[in-house]
Order: C-alpha cells, then sequence, then structure tokens
C-alpha cells in the first residue's frame, strides 16, 4: 500500500513536471503537483483564517486564528483594509529610541554627517588614535545609523504591529518602487522615501505612488534622473562645472518597464527617450544639505515629445513629467501589471489568469485604488483555493518575522536589529536590493542550499535563545500539556505554530524524534517520563518544509 | 518555468523511482571532477589600473601624477615597480605574481572596461556583473549565464561565491549558492539530533523545489564533510595573507582540491576607492595590493598543477582618473587593467591596445580610455577556458572588436 502511494506521487511528479516544461510557463512551486490536476476544492474554516494569515499578516501568533475567528474573517479582513481604525500605539511606543525615523532628510544630512575623506588617512599615519576617532566619529552619528534604524523598524513593525496588511503593503510597494540604501546619498533619503512616499499610499491609489516616487529624492538619485538634462545642457557650476550633462534615460526605462507598463507593456525605444526628454529638470535641490525635489527649468528639454502616442506641445516645462505620470498610470498595461504583481503576492507564484483580468478591470474601474484591487483578491475563489494553500514560498525577511510571530516572542528595538541581521543572512538583508527590481517574489529565488542551511539555524539560534533581546518562552508553547506524554507535547505545539496543520510525513519525523535521546532527556530517575527537548522540536517545526511557505 | 526548477522536479522524481539523489551526485561529481573552473574576482571600489600595471613607458604618466606616481623600475631594486617588458611595470605590492609572469601563467588585459560612461561605483558594478553595460533591469548575472550554458549537471557546488549573500554576477538560474565559509555551510547545532531531525523532514515529502532543494542540501553538506574540504591544507608551503580575500580564495582552493563539481567561484575585495592618500610605493594601495596579489600568488602555489584546470579573472568597476587630485588621491576614472592568471593563457603579456596618456587620448580628457570591451576579454575566458558557447552570455552585444588571443 505505502509503496503504492508513493510511486502514484512520483507519477504525479513526473506528469506534473513534464506537462510544465512543455507548456514552457513558471510552475505553480510549492504546490505539489499532483494537486494540480484535482478538481480543487475549497479550504475549510480554520484553514481559510491560517491562510489570511499568512497572506495578509506575516503569520500568526499563537491565539491569533482563535481571535479572528471570534470577530469573523470578513470583518478581521475589512478592518485590516482600514489600518488608521486599529490602534497601534504599543508599535510606535516601541520604535521611540530610533531617532532617525522622524528626521527630515535636512536634518538626517545633519545629524549623520559625511565621513571626513581624510580619516582614514589621520587614523594610518598616526595623526588620530583609533579612541580619539570613535569619540568624534561615534558609530551611532554615521550615516551606515540610518538604515540600520529602518531595517529594525520593518522588522519590529512586522513582528508587533496590529496593522498587519499595511506592513505587508509597504514591503511590496518598497520593492516595487525599490531604492537602494547603499547607493550613494539615498543613504540619507531611503527612510523619508518609505515614511512618506510609500507608507502613506500603501493601500491608496497606485497613480498616487507613482507621483510621490517619481519627485522624491531617494528615486531621483537612485535612477540619476536628478542629472538628466536637456542635450547641449552645460553644468553651469560645482565639482562638474563645464561638463556636458546629457539625458540619462533610467528613469524613464525603469518608470515603463518595472513601476507602470511591465516589460511587455508596448513601449518603444524612442518612447524611453521621450520619457527621458519630459523628465528633464526634474532634480535635487542642495543633495547634500536640503535634498528636495526641484524643478530646473535651465536643463529642461523644452521641445514637443511625443509619448505612447499622445503628443506633449512644446514648453511643456514641470508638467511635461506630470502628463506622462498621468498617461502611464492610465494605460491597461499597468492595469494588467500591477495587477499581475499583486495575484502574485497574495495568490500563487503563477498568477491564475482569470483572476488577473478582474483585478486589472477593477484597476481601470477605479483608477488604480489598491484597496478595490485587494477586495477583489480576497473575495475570489483562487484565492481560497485548495492549491492556493501555503502554495507560496516565504521570502527570508517573512520567514523570519512570521517565526518570531509564532513563538509569541517579546522584542524591543535592539532584537528587531539582531533579526534584522538574520533576514540578511538568510539572503534579504534590508533596504540593500541593488537592482530596481527590488527583491523577487517567487519561490526559485529564495530557495537554495546556503540559504536553507541558513533558515534552519535560524530556527534553531531563535527556539535555544540564542537571540538574547528577542524573549522566547517554548515552555509558555506547551503550557498544560502533560509534560509526562511526547506525543501530547507534540500535539500541543503544533497546534500553537502551525494551527495543528502539520503534515501526516511532518508528525512522523516529529514523533520519531520524540524517541531519540537527543529529543528527549530523561528524568531524574530514568525509569520516569521523559521531558521532552520542547527547544529543539521548536527549531525542527520552525525549519521543516511547511513552516517555510505561507 | 527555467531550467533549474525543472530539473529540480525532475531529479527528485528520479530520486523517487531509483533511490537517494547520493547516486546521481556522485556521478556527476566524478565526471566533474576534474572540470574546468573560474574563479571571478571583484575589486571593488575602482582599482587604479595605472598604479597595479604602471605605464612608466608612457611620458604623461609621471607628469599627471605629481606625488602618487611610481618611479620606473630599476634592476635589482624590489622596493619600487618591477619591469614587465620595457613599457608596463607591476607595483611593487604584486610582487609573489612576478614568478608566474615569467613562466608566462599570467596576463594582464589594460584599458579594460565599460563602455557606458558611468562613474557610479553602483551602476558600474551592476552593469559589469549583469554583463549589459546601460542595462538596469536584467535579471541575472552573467556568471550564471555562463553556467547554465555549460553541461547540465545537477552537482550542488557548480557555482559558489564566497561571502554572505550571492553577488549580482551569480544570481539567475544557475543554483549558485553563497557561503560565508566552508566550515559554517552545516547545521549549527551543538548535537547531531537537529540535522537527521532536519533532512528527515525534507526527505519525507517529494516533488517539488523546497523537499527536492532540501535533499540537495543535505547532500552538499555531506558531500562537503566527507570531502572534508574545511580540513584540506594549503599546498607547496602556500601562505595566504590574512584578510577576508586571501580566506576567500583559501576556501575556493579547498573546495577545487575537494573535487566536488565546482566550475564557477566568486570572490571580491574590497577598499579600492583610494580618493585620498593613494600612496605610491608604499601606503593605502599598496597595502590593498600585497593583500591581493598575495593571495592570487597563494592560490597559484597551492593548486600547482590543478591550475592548468583552473583560470582566475580579476574584475574591478572601472578605473581612476590619470591626475592626481588635491588629496593626494585619484577620482572615478574610465579604463583600468584586469589581470587572467592560469589555465591556458597566454600569459607574459599585456594584451589590448595602448591608448595612450595624452590628453587628447585621454576619455572626456581626464581618464584612461577604454580600448577593450570588458565583455570581449569576458567572452574570451568563457570560452577560451570554460568552453561555453558565447552567444547567451551577453544579450545585445555584438562586437565590432578584433579577439585579444588570450587562449591559444
Amino acid at each position: 500500500m505505502r509503496r503504492l502511494a508513493v510511486a502514484l506521487l512520483t507519477l504525479g511528479a513526473l506528469t506534473g513536471c513534464g506537462g510544465l516544461a512543455v507548456a514552457g510557463g513558471a510552475p505553480p512551486a510549492g504546490t505539489a503537483p499532483a494537486e494540480a490536476t484535482r478538481p480543487v476544492p475549497p479550504l475549510g474554516d480554520d484553514r481559510r483564517i491560517l491562510h489570511v494569515l499568512n497572506r495578509l499578516a506575516f503569520g500568526p501568533r499563537p491565539g491569533d486564528v482563535a481571535r479572528v475567528r471570534a470577530v469573523g474573517l470578513d470583518a478581521w479582513i475589512d478592518r485590516q483594509l482600514r489600518p488608521e481604525t486599529i490602534d497601534d500605539s504599543a508599535t510606535e511606543r516601541a520604535l521611540v529610541d530610533l531617532a532617525s525615523l522622524r528626521m527630515s532628510i535636512s536634518e538626517a544630512l545633519r545629524e549623520y554627517p559625511r565621513p571626513d575623506p581624510k580619516l582614514r588617512e589621520k587614523l594610518q599615519n598616526g595623526r588620530m588614535t583609533r579612541t580619539k576617532m570613535m569619540e568624534t566619529y561615534p558609530p551611532e552619528k554615521r550615516p551606515f545609523r540610518i538604515a540600520a534604524e529602518l531595517q529594525a523598524a520593518k522588522t519590529l513593525r512586522a513582528v508587533k504591529s496590529e496593522r498587519q496588511l499595511a506592513e505587508v503593503m509597504v514591503d511590496f510597494w518598497f520593492n516595487h518602487f525599490n531604492v537602494f540604501a547603499g547607493n550613494g546619498d539615498v543613504r540619507w533619503y531611503v527612510s523619508a522615501y518609505e515614511r512618506d512616499v510609500i507608507r502613506p499610499n500603501a493601500l491608496g491609489r497606485f497613480p498616487d505612488l507613482v507621483r510621490a516616487s517619481a519627485r522624491h529624492p531617494a528615486m531621483l538619485f537612485y535612477l540619476d534622473n536628478w542629472l538628466s538634462a536637456r542635450p547641449d545642457f552645460i553644468v553651469p557650476s560645482g565639482q562638474n562645472r563645464g561638463r556636458k550633462a546629457g539625458l540619462n534615460e533610467n528613469y524613464a526605462r525603469e518608470l515603463m518597464e518595472l513601476h507602470t507598463l511591465g516589460v511587455d507593456g508596448g513601449y518603444t525605444q524612442t518612447d524611453v527617450t521621450e520619457v527621458a526628454r519630459a523628465f528633464t529638470g526634474w532634480s535635487i535641490d542642495r543633495p547634500r544639505v536640503e535634498g528636495r525635489y526641484v524643478f530646473r527649468p535651465r536643463m529642461h528639454d523644452t521641445a514637443a515629445k511625443v509619448v505612447l502616442g499622445h503628443r506633449l506641445p512644446a514648453g511643456g516645462g514641470r508638467d511635461d513629467g506630470e502628463r506622462v505620470l498621468a498617461i502611464l498610470t492610465r494605460h491597461p498595461s499597468t492595469a494588467r501589471f500591477i495587477a499581475t504583481k499583486l495575484v502574485r503576492r497574495f495568490v500563487a507564484d503563477t498568477p491564475p489568469p482569470a483572476l488577473v483580468d478582474r483585478v486589472a478591470s477593477t484597476y481601470i474601474e477605479t483608477d488604480g485604488d489598491i484597496r478595490a484591487m485587494l477586495r477583489t483578491i480576497l473575495a475570489s475563489p483562487e484565492f481560497y483555493a485548495e492549491d492556493a494553500y501555503r502554495a507560496k514560498i516565504k521570502k527570508p525577511f517573512e520567514f523570519v518575522s512570521s517565526a518570531v510571530r509564532a513563538l509569541g516572542a517579546t522584542l524591543d528595538a535592539q532584537g528587531a536589529f539582531d533579526l534584522a541581521r538574520a533576514s540578511a543572512e538568510i539572503g534579504e538583508p534590508l533596504y540593500q536590493a541593488q537592482p530596481p527590481t527590488g527583491y523577487p517574489d517567487r519561490a526559485e529565488a529564495w530557495v537554495n542550499s546556503g540559504a536553507l542551511l541558513a533558515r534552519m539555524n535560524f530556527a534553531l539560534a531563535l527556539a535555544s535563545d540564542r537571540y538574547p533581546r528577542v524573549v522566547v518562552d517554548p515552555g509558555a508553547l506547551v503550557a498544560g500539556a502533560d509534560a509526562r506524554s511526547p506525543d501530547a507535547v507534540l500535539d500541543r505545539l503544533l497546534a500553537a505554530l502551525v494551527a495543528g496543520q502539520a503534515s501526516a510525513e511532518t508528525r512522523a519525523v516529529l514523533a520519531a524524534q520524540l524517541t531519540s535521546p537527543q529529543i528527549t532527556r530523561l528524568s531524574p530517575d530514568d525509569r520516569g517520563p521523559a521531558d521532552t527537548d520542547v527547544a529543539k522540536l521548536v527549531a525542527l517545526v520552525l525549519g521543516s518544509p511547511e513552516f517555510q511557505r505561507r | 518555468m527555467n531550467r533549474r526548477t525543472f530539473l529540480r522536479c525532475g531529479a527528485c522524481s528520479l530520486v523517487a523511482l531509483a533511490g537517494p539523489p547520493r547516486f546521481l551526485i556522485r556521478t556527476a561529481a566524478a565526471a566533474a571532477a576534474r572540470g574546468k573552473v573560474l574563479v571571478a574576482v571583484f575589486q571593488r571600489g575602482a582599482v587604479d589600473g595605472l598604479s597595479m600595471i604602471v605605464p612608466y613607458g608612457d611620458a604623461a604618466y609621471a607628469a599627471a601624477r605629481q606625488t602618487i606616481a611610481l618611479r620606473p623600475p630599476m634592476r635589482g631594486e624590489s622596493d619600487r615597480a618591477l619591469d614587465l617588458d620595457g613599457f608596463f611595470a607591476l607595483h611593487p605590492g604584486l610582487a609573489p605574481l612576478v614568478p608566474l609572469w615569467e613562466n608566462r601563467s599570467l596576463a594582464i588585459v589594460h584599458a579594460c572596461g565599460s563602455p557606458d560612461t558611468t562613474r557610479s561605483h553602483f551602476d558600474a558594478q551592476d552593469y559589469m556583473e549583469s554583463g549589459t553595460p546601460g542595462v538596469k533591469s536584467t535579471p541575472d548575472g552573467w556568471l550564471a549565464r555562463a553556467v547554465t550554458a555549460l553541461p547540465e549537471r545537477p552537482a550542488p557546488f557548480r557555482a559558489v561565491a564566497l561571502g554572505p549573500v550571492l553577488p549580482r554576477a551569480l544570481q539567475g538560474d544557475a543554483g549558485a549558492l553563497a557561503m560565508a565559509s566552508i566550515d559554517r555551510f552545516d547545521v549549527r547545532a551543538t548535537d547531531t539530533g537537529a540535522r537527521g531531525g532536519f533532512e528527515a523532514l525534507y526527505a519525507r515529502t517529494v516533488g517539488d523545489l523546497l523537499s527536492g532543494t532540501g535533499r540537495e542540501t543535505f547532500e552538499a553538506v555531506r558531500m562537503l564533510r566527507s570531502a572534508d574540504a574545511a580540513r584540506i591544507p594549503p599546498a607547496n608551503g602556500a601562505e595566504y595573507p590574512r584578510g577576508r580575500f586571501g580566506e576567500a580564495m583559501r576556501q575556493i582552493a579547498q573546495l577545487i582540491k575537494a573535487n566536488i563539481g565546482l566550475e564557477v567561484a566568486f570572490a571580491d575585495m574590497q577598499g579600492w576607492d583610494t580618493h585620498v592618500g593613494q600612496g605610491a610605493e608604499q601606503g593605502q594601495l599598496a597595502a590593498r595590493l600585497r593583500e591581493f596579489g598575495g593571495a592570487l600568488a597563494a592560490f597559484a602555489q597551492d593548486l600547482n598543477d590543478r591550475m592548468a584546470d583552473v583560470v582566475v579573472l580579476t574584475m574591478s568597476e572601472f578605473g581612476r582618473t590619470v591626475g592626481e587630485n588635491g588629496n593626494r588621491g585619484t577620482d572615478h576614472g574610465h579604463a583600468t587593467a584586469m589581470l587572467v592568471l592560469g589555465g591556458g593563457v597566454r600569459g607574459g603579456r599585456v594584451h589590448g591596445r595602448w591608448p595612450g596618456l595624452a590628453r587628447e587620448r585621454l576619455f572626456e580628457a581626464r581618464d584612461l580610455a577604454v580600448t577593450t570591451d570588458f565583455r570581449t576579454l569576458f567572452s574570451e575566458v568563457a570560452s577560451g577556458h570554460l568552453g561555453v558557447s558565447v552567444a547567451p552570455l551577453f544579450p545585445g552585444w555584438k562586437t565590432s572588436e578584433p579577439p585579444l588571443g588570450l587562449f591559444a
């Protein structure tokens, strides 16, 4: 019987893969291919709740399933869609020591000054001691502190915030409109960028996100638009005085390819050049002192442009860029591109085409209302289909946050710093994605040997208390279970960590572990009952295949 | 679906039929055991090619640099630049490389760089690693494309970066893995129970990317342990300099000697952005070059005969200004020098056309001009050494340059 089951599964795997290879599409990574051929039953009630907590939140905390059941799933979702109605003052209080989060760009530039370029020389030829250097230029005054505080804040919010969907969307849109925090002056701009561009619009209207990002110094710097000028422009002053600046197409290309239309959205190289010309003059005022958007008429190309068939008459000035953004955000390709990405985030790596169509229609009907698009997804049978359940592989950041939440751990800002480092070790150093694509949202990008080991090692470290500022009490998770019955302890643990939703295989492996001497510690009189090593079981559950999925 | 996921699913189905994947991997490893290896080394921060490989024969060189020009070589003087061919000289910090130059296993390509004119470290590194100058949205790196263009082998250690994150050059479908160090590539538990538990968890599920990778991972861990790669000592009296880069090169040599199917390795070294107090024969840059040259020479010494199968290719995102700046340093420039060491390279010569340092020959009147597109160099190494067909490596690129003729 058992052999037969294996053979059937194998056959399913073979046919599943073969069929996909012929079709040439992306695999529904994470789904067992054998399931794809069966009709898809909808999820049962508690599985629905768990599914929603895994997709709209960074995973459930102990007791969350029961809490959602009590208020009702629809009501819970509705509140998450209106985060302003959820009290989150405890999270804000926990962030109070991270001062850079509240600074304007000019304050950040002042408070975290650039290192004196002569510092290294002074250190090397002995004109300054290391102690003196640490006094005059302590780590907490250095620019990297800004990104570090932002990393800690992001982690702390993912773990602790009651506005979970809002945090999920902030992560999603930051990657969509990615800037790299290590890129030149972005170091000082990145915190304001997330706070002023991404956060207020994360559940708002998509065109507002595009408009806000287009004029933020972080984006202007990262994709070079601040330097882009009409072809014959000569830099009048400063370091590059007398040099020809010229047109820079970076922002124009990524605006269409990555922010709005998508790579197959129907634009040409001529459109890229025309869009770049439209945005000439969108620049940064005193980038190292003020760091504010400015339109520089002298850099602007005043001639007429044609963008995707729309004519922008000569002399449009700063409005050229605004008009381009209106054209792009109303384009059907943009509706489809954004719908595809949202469905990939919330449903499956290979987005069901019918659902993408409906979400794209919502975009067009509502002029890009993000909340409305999410409602379309969350009301769809595709979202609640059995084959969407645990179909997504958690990104490293999602994995770390969900593990900490699953244990009901408490942490402070310092603990969040340490956890951000764990995300980096597993492959997702926060705010450090160099390419404008941001971090990918597909399984293949995250599933590799080194990363998988790093996940297991994180699970072990977290469960065995090696993050001193993240307080975990594995014993509390199994409180009330009969400590003399390893089976009862295991069941209680699985109920707490994965709401009892472990596969039979995983349950069997863990049960087998209960008999191994490393897992069970014999009590003082060794004829007595076993005392289960809960921490190790916790680590195994967090490192298991199930827990890598959401 | 990409090749890798297909391979993963295919491999696990086979596994369920034919037994543990050990069999598959061992066979593959044996086949690749003494295959060709390419080691890419990135000098991040833009190395000053004019100090690394000094064009002392160009009259404009010394004139452009009042305090940081290296004095021309002089026979028997080891603290000055070391003559290569009567025109170029090696920085004295690179003295350990002299024997490799003399036995013709070290080639140099000067005035090499990107056709893109950006002077941003970030953009230029990105372009050099993606292999697509001017195009930021390329999803994968050129080294990853090189690996996927090689005959398929399900070996977990085909492409490895020594470092905490996978560099852009290896991102993509190559299944490359990044490891901070060999001895940390394991389940770190105080007893063996945890490893066995995790392994059992991943062995019990079949048919998907995660469990397929899980099996591969434990196979890889076992492979590394049974080869005892972390304990293979440097051979032939090789002594690696202390520091991250020497450590990375030492571990790459261990992976090669462990015969576990390594084909492409990547390491990088920071600290080349010498705007202030660059130094000449001694100083800041000299210290970096000593570590750099010492590690490369130790690597060649360590691998000895095996270097016939191994090529080390060094690169940097751009070079530095020909003129010295007001802080006894140099600013971001254009072309630089790159090294090719080992394999069947035609060494003992400086390849590429020298554009000259006279002001009218400079790029934008300030920088060494690029006469060799980095893609010409990279593609010659990939095809000449690894045997990769050049077509998929650099999308959208058609060379108009004559070949360098690095490989006979």
